[in-house]
């Protein structure tokens, strides 16, 4: 069966507030372009995780008049508090000492995955055509090298890879311009930034893992509007994270925890360092008598200025996380990815209509808050290479007296699939088992999810070397996949006396992590068949 | 022949599935919604039918609030012809439903009316049997095959001693089983194709049918959990345990 084409003037892969915001935006400025949007979860918004303390600058420019559309922002910041975390104590630090990019009052607690359907509304409203539960599985390139599209995948492939009785080919996506907009560490993405080399002269790119729980709480302990962040235990002072707690509508709270993937320690589990840390006093305090509704974790970018890649390359952009406009100190990513979207669809434009090239993009960007923003934040993230202590009184100079404009620019040195030292020579951690009021498992966790993927497939997670795991990994790091994912796909199971690495796909909620902490790059991360993955309600 | 499909919108059945604090029902705002699965099988076999050249057109109908036009819409980016959706708020039950459903089979006149064997949120397995009660036609429900002759219909049920297969007379009903086909996938340019197709609305008060409900439901509430399992050091044990604490032997 040969596949069927279809041509847009944009094709947008990824139905994030990136990827939403490029369309929308291009709909405005020319309502005659033919603009669609692949989404590879089974709607808009299943596969969205993020914390969310919303900056709503970019969604002024985009929607003005947001607040007169029913729009799911509504629970305003009205008290913020940072506490540093001992084992058992609590500091509590004045905000007033917070840098400004830490200072929430304008902002709004989120879903953000609501507020991508949200968007997705505005969207088809305006005659974007979006097609969830399709992946794009493949670049398609001109014969001048240039990006000419994207496929989608191919449903109905047995485990062998024969076509069943379901069998239904992929199709050919055309677009004038492509537009990536998959997210952190998009299999996409990663292949263009390889081969346009776009992070060119860039320090590696960072990322952290991130988790989010949503749990309903007894009404005392709720206060509507609170965002509460905390840094320290459990984690050493050589390990970069914290957590959040935002206090949303309906006495839930979103509660989460971001590690960054630069730990050293093999024997580290994010996970279980997220369930420990909703053990200490000040946290359980507030979630003792409530109960866990959701869970996820999705990676999430890190690297900011340093290491933001080129977006633009012969007949294509990249944007949002899928290039890394997350900005670390603000934690906030959503505002920047949007702004990122919003230039792109003015670039496209102009680059339809004058035929100006795609790398206007640059300077729009260049001249645009968004960089200026990543540009003072640039130094926070890598002073933390030196500990949490040096970090942060790095960050208090940097952010509250030279409002980012130090003369210098602080390095990332390592990518970091390089940053794990040797099992044998780090400190193994005993984690508590769950009590499974306040600390749950990864199956149980990962059963809040919904996710599912079809059985019968190729697995997605693809092991270059299938023998690796078990012949090296396992000796020298403990194989660390069996902790850093979060949702139990990685196992090493002991079969008469030999050992054997499992690997469960279907329990895939699409984090990424693997593809980025595995120390040998041995895992890659592909699309499965459309719509699976988790079905995230309101991350 | 002609077919009418009756499509309804359900909780994803890979939604973990919450009830509200105040036990007036389940958790349904942002929540995935998609087609009753054995609906999908209805759809597809009314759709090999018909692309078998045994059926000349399939009507896709769903009853429901406005957005379970998606349910139609899915319906049609799988080869049904045109779609039709009756709008009705709040809890259809399955007597009103089957009631909406005899209009819609008085106006459409169709030859076969497939459905689900029942709806995975209420489990009622009731609306076939009540439709074919009110239009007086034969029902063959849990349908797992189903191969059309010339007036009639030879059709395999799963039953709970196995498999019986019956003949029902046309015009019938079938409520279909999940193993009776693998619902194809919608292709893109399919959907775009669906897009285009009709759907026409009508407001289930326009058909004359009462649609209040008749079943008072005092609470819904979360199964029980279940006790975590033990393991056993030998058989003796678990002997022990079968005897003395479940009390089974």
């Amino acid at each position: 069966m040969s596949r069927e084409t279809m041509e847009y003037d944009v094709v947008i892969v990824g139905g994030g507030p990136s990827g939403l915001s490029t369309a929308i935006k291009l709909k405005q400025l020319d309502s005659n372009l033919n603009v669609c949007i692949l989404e590879k979860a089974s709607e808009i918004g299943a596969h969205i995780l993020s914390g969310n303390v919303f900056e709503t600058r970019a969604l002024d420019e985009l929607i003005p008049n947001w607040r007169e559309l029913n729009s799911p922002i509504k629970i305003k910041v009205t008290k913020e508090k940072f506490l540093f975390l001992g084992k058992k104590k609590s500091l509590s630090w004045p905000t007033w000492l917070l840098p400004a990019v830490q200072q929430n009052h304008k902002n709004y607690i989120i879903s953000l995955a609501n507020l991508c359907r949200w968007l997705a509304e505005q969207a088809e409203a305006l005659g974007v055509e979006i097609f969830p539960g399709f992946p794009a599985t493949e670049v398609l390139y001109n014969e001048d090298g240039s990006v000419k599209g994207v496929a989608t995948q191919d449903m109905g492939i047995d485990k062998e890879g024969n076509k069943k009785d379901s069998f239904e080919p992929g199709i050919n996506l055309l677009g004038k311009v492509t537009v990536f907009a998959e997210g952190c560490r998009g299999h996409l993405g990663k292949q263009l930034i390889k081969k346009f080399e776009l992070d060119k002269g860039k320090d590696p790119q960072q990322y952290g893992i991130g988790f989010k729980e949503i749990w309903e709480i007894e009404e005392k302990n709720h206060t509507e509007g609170l965002v509460m962040h905390t840094a320290g235990w459990p984690l050493d002072n050589n390990t970069y994270g914290g957590s959040f707690m935002y206090h949303a509508e309906n006495k839930q709270i979103f509660l989460g925890y971001v590690i960054g993937l630069d730990y050293r320690n093999p024997h580290l589990s994010p996970f279980d360092e997220f369930q420990r840390f909703k053990t200490h006093p000040a946290i359980k305090k507030i979630i003792e008598g409530g109960k866990r509704i959701s869970y996820g974790a999705r990676a999430l970018i890190e690297g900011g200025f340093q290491s933001l890649p080129k977006m633009f390359m012969p007949g294509a952009l990249l944007i949002g996380c899928d290039a890394g406009t997350l900005n670390m100190p603000k934690i906030k990513g959503s505002h920047t990815a949007m702004k990122s979207g919003i230039i792109a669809a003015e670039t496209i434009e102009e680059h339809l209509k004058s035929n100006k090239d795609l790398s206007i993009f640059d300077e729009k960007l260049k001249s645009s808050w968004l960089y200026k923003e990543l540009f003072q934040a640039r130094n926070v993230k890598p002073s933390f290479s030196w500990g949490l202590i040096l970090g942060i009184i790095f960050t208090g100079l940097d952010q509250i007296l030279f409002k980012g404009k130090l003369p210098f620019t602080l390095r990332h040195k390592h990518a970091d699939h390089e940053t794990l030292k040797p099992a044998k020579d780090m400190p193994k951690i005993d984690y508590p088992k769950p009590d499974n009021i306040i600390t749950f498992d990864k199956t149980s966790s990962v059963y809040l999810t919904g996710t599912n993927h079809e059985d019968n497939q190729p697995v997605h997670l693809k092991l270059k070397d299938p023998n690796l795991p078990i012949s090296y990994t396992l000796n020298e790091f403990d194989e660390p996949a069996q902790r850093y994912c979060p949702a139990g796909v990685y196992e090493v199971q002991k079969e008469n006396d030999i050992n054997k690495f499992v690997i469960n796909a279907q329990n895939c909620i699409h984090c990424k992590t693997c593809d980025i902490k595995e120390p040998s790059q041995n895992i890659t991360w592909v699309t499965p068949e459309g719509g699976g993955g988790p079905k995230y309600g309101n991350m | 022949m002609k077919i009418l499909v009756a499509v309804k919108r359900v909780i994803d059945y890979n939604v973990q599935i919450r009830v509200k604090e105040d036990g007036s029902g389940v958790v349904t705002d942002n929540v995935k919604m998609s087609t009753n699965p054995p609906d999908d099988n209805a759809i597809e076999e009314a759709v090999k039918i018909k692309e078998a050249g045994k059926a000349s057109e399939v009507v896709a109908v769903s009853v429901g609030e406005e957005k379970a036009q998606e349910t139609v819409r899915k319906a049609l980016a799988v080869g049904a012809d045109r779609g039709i959706l009756v709008k009705a708020d709040g809890s259809i039950e399955p007597l009103a439903v089957s009631k909406i459903l005899q209009k819609i089979v008085e106006k459409e006149k169709p030859d076969l009316v497939f459905m689900g064997k029942q709806a995975i949120d209420d489990d009622c397995n009731q609306t076939g049997q009540m439709l074919a009660a009110l239009l007086n036609w034969p029902q063959a429900t849990f349908a797992s095959k189903i191969e059309v002759k010339d007036k009639s219909l030879e059709v395999t049920r799963e039953i709970d001693e196995g498999l019986e297969t019956i003949e029902v007379n046309v015009p019938a009903i079938v409520t279909c089983d999940l193993r009776l086909n693998e619902p194809r996938y919608a292709s893109l340019p399919n959907i775009m194709k669906a897009k285009k197709k009709p759907i026409e609305q009508i407001m289930a008060s326009d058909l004359g049918v009462d649609t209040k409900p008749r079943i008072e439901q005092i609470k819904v509430e979360e199964p029980p959990k279940r006790k975590a399992g033990i393991k056993v050091a030998s058989v003796e044990e678990l002997v022990q345990k079968l005897k003395n604490e479940a009390k089974v032997i």
